[in-house]
């Protein structure tokens, strides 16, 4: 029987501050960002009456669907006890929290008055599925955290598994909950339908996992700890299996639309001819964010375990970048569509409608965005140097999985 | 019995205190300043025209204020509603007409297939199953209880979600610095806003901005009443000839009702 060690990382390298002090100025940039546009009002950015979420909504949603995937790492281990997968499972919780705080970050600031955020807290609509998701949002942070305790305090590591299922749960609620605020759209045609919410939560399994995947490398990689390619291949199947099932709720998503007449029209504007959307929608999402990596993780391992790791790696990243296409057109291309007051008629006003939208992101939304992920980078780096949340080893006979390893009982 | 008599009696039966008496003065003096205004507008409320809600009373739900437009009666060029709106809401546009606030606007409508067209002027509909509302996390959206949905400035975070949620595409988004505001259409940067149904001229028993210019200057198209009342004209109207709400397959039901669409 093993036991795993964990251990702070040391931080203490110039390229430890150097890689803080990056993340700090992106924070830093992200908040004159949002300043800006709070004080100049919104009409600096892309965003107008017609297209009234924009960028920032594709990296906040991007992040919130991808921190409840994070976590996933976690639940495989405890709650479905993969043992291979327990020693992921405290970095899985970080993330986790890290992402969802970033994207939450993202979102406020970009409300026409962040400044109302105590409104928010206290004033609640419970019929709203925002309102819902402020509960679920802060909820997961206060499960996820517990989660976390139980697995990092040896004397409460037995409720590891009920913590596990707990947050395992949420973290499923949660999603449906992000899918719903467009399945509930009962005015656009593109989003009202309850599939969002499981196409949701595949694409949190896929993105999040994709997310893991690269920070967990990178975090080896700049910890000089060791990282086995059993681990890295592991990760980067179960990674295909999650970009088939994105694969699988899209095509029902459309299909399911093209079915009936009302909605061809959109579903054309999307698949054939809507431009920029058509075009991150085969390319981004489908051939670079879906078919080529899954292609990546499996196809025959190579001999050679540097260039299977490089293909998880690459994977990943594509995985991300067709994430974000693909969040991009449900966010804009949904919006971009015009509403259909009048069925069957055509329509023209001096309020665009009947007419696309045209939308283009402009740098103080881009900037916010990123912003959020400096922040979800800023809480992983310190806390992997405040706590034990990773392993001091995931070499390959460190997490063999034929010895019976257990970090419950020593 | 006067507040000195009575002052001047326990004067005299339970000896003078001075702290005391300039304490109760001055309890009396700031009661007096705090009530004093109240009664004045109770007095101004009382005053206003007989149909008029008094301004401490709630809005009632036997009244639903609802709209009728006879598309028959609506000019193709005319947009004498959407300039009255403009004027009595304080609403400017800053040349940029994706950003610039349209609480009512004309819509063309042309068939493809007959060639059939029509204008109509399109607003917030005042839905009694609102999905703004519903969508609202903070409910700074509501509906009043005789049907006229509006923003509460006050608690609209600014989230847009309810833009995204109105099948109408009635509301907008104040992009802007805002200044010189009317007083009774309060408006701000970072806020959702749409049509009030002139909600401030509806409590002072005057007919939505839109509906007089129409009648004074327009077609006469546009006719407002309380589709609850049997006996208003509005009331008869719907219930003696056909009319449309726009997108009534969602089952919202507006107050907003169209004739010839």
């Amino acid at each position: 029987m093993k036991q795993v060690t964990y251990s702070e990382v040391k931080g203490s390298s110039t390229k430890f501050y150097a890689l803080l002090a990056l993340l700090g100025a992106f924070v830093l940039s992200a908040l004159a960002c949002a300043f800006y546009m709070e004080h100049s009002g919104h009409h600096v950015t892309g965003m107008t009456n017609q297209i009234v979420w924009g960028m920032p909504h594709v990296f906040a949603i991007f992040l919130i669907v991808a921190a409840s995937g994070a976590l996933n790492v976690a639940s495989i281990g405890t709650v479905f006890g993969k043992t291979i997968y327990k020693p992921l499972g405290r970095f899985s919780g970080l993330l986790a929290v890290a992402l969802l705080v970033g994207g939450l970050i993202v979102l406020v600031l970009d409300l026409g008055r962040p400044d109302r955020l105590i409104v928010a807290m206290t004033s609640y609509n419970f019929k709203s599925i925002f309102a819902w998701n402020i509960f679920l949002y802060v909820g997961f942070i206060v499960v996820v955290a517990a989660y976390l305790w139980v697995q990092m305090e040896r004397r409460m590591n037995h409720y590891a598994k009920t913590a596990g299922l707990v947050a395992f749960v949420w973290r499923l609620i949660l999603t449906t909950g992000t899918g719903s605020i467009f399945g509930f759209i009962v005015a656009r045609e593109v989003y009202d339908s309850a599939v969002m919410a499981p196409l949701f939560i595949a694409m949190s399994f896929s993105f999040g996992l994709a997310a893991y995947i690269l920070v967990l490398l990178a975090a080896y990689r700049g910890s000089d700890r060791e990282i086995g390619d059993v681990v890295i291949r592991k990760l980067g199947r179960l990674l295909g299996v999650f970009i088939a099932a994105v694969l699988f709720f899209t095509a029902v998503q459309h299909l399911a639309n093209l079915y009936a007449s009302e909605h061809t029209a959109v579903e054309r504007f999307i698949l054939v001819d809507g431009g920029v959307y058509t075009a991150l929608f085969w390319i981004g999402q489908i051939l670079v964010g879906s078919l080529i990596p899954m292609y990546l993780v499996f196809r025959p391992v190579p001999e050679d375990s540097q260039a299977s790791n490089r293909g998880v790696i690459l994977a990943s990243t594509l995985v991300i970048i067709g994430g974000f296409a693909q969040v991009y057109v449900i966010v804009i291309g949904g919006q971009a569509f015009p509403l259909n007051l009048f069925p069957g008629m055509e329509v023209s006003s001096s309020f665009h409608d009947g007419m696309i939208s045209a939308y283009s992101p402009t740098l103080p939304e881009i900037g916010l965005g990123l912003g959020g992920i400096a922040v979800a980078g800023l809480i992983v780096l310190i806390g992997i140097k405040l706590l034990r949340f990773l392993p001091v080893s995931l070499a390959n006979a460190a997490i063999d999985p034929h010895h019976k390893l257990t970090i419950d009982k020593p | 019995m006067s507040r000195k008599t009575k002052d001047r009696k326990l004067t005299k039966t339970d000896g003078f205190d001075p702290a005391r008496r300039s304490f109760l003065g001055a309890m009396a003096t700031a009661a007096g300043v705090t009530l004093a205004p109240g009664v004045i507008l109770y007095g101004i409320t009382k005053s206003s025209p007989a149909n008029a809600r008094a301004l401490d009373s709630a809005a009632s739900s036997d009244v639903r204020w609802g709209m009728l437009i006879d598309l028959n009666r609506c000019d193709n060029g005319c947009d004498d509603c959407v300039s009255a709106c403009a004027k009595e809401n304080g609403l400017r546009g800053f040349g940029r007409p994706e950003t610039d606030a349209q609480w009512i606007r004309k819509v063309d409508i042309k068939n493809p297939d007959t060639g059939y067209s029509k204008s109509l002027p399109v607003m917030c509909q005042h839905c009694e199953e609102p999905p703004c509302v519903d969508v609202c996390p903070t409910g700074a959206s509501f509906k009043r209880a005789d049907g006229i949905v509006l923003v509460d400035k006050h608690t609209c975070i600014g989230c847009r979600y309810c833009m995204m949620a109105c099948p109408y595409k009635a509301r907008s988004f104040v992009h802007e610095v805002l200044e010189d505001q009317k007083s009774y259409a309060p408006r701000g940067k970072g806020t959702v806003e749409s049509c009030t149904l002139c909600v401030h001229r509806i409590d002072a028993d005057q007919q939505p901005a839109c509906v007089e210019a129409c009648s004074d200057t327009g077609g006469g198209a546009m006719l407002f009443g309380d589709l609850n009342d049997p006996g208003s004209e509005i009331a008869t109207r719907v219930a003696k000839y056909a009319s449309q709400q726009i997108r009534a397959d969602l089952g919202l039901n507006p107050g907003i009702r169209y004739r010839n669409l």
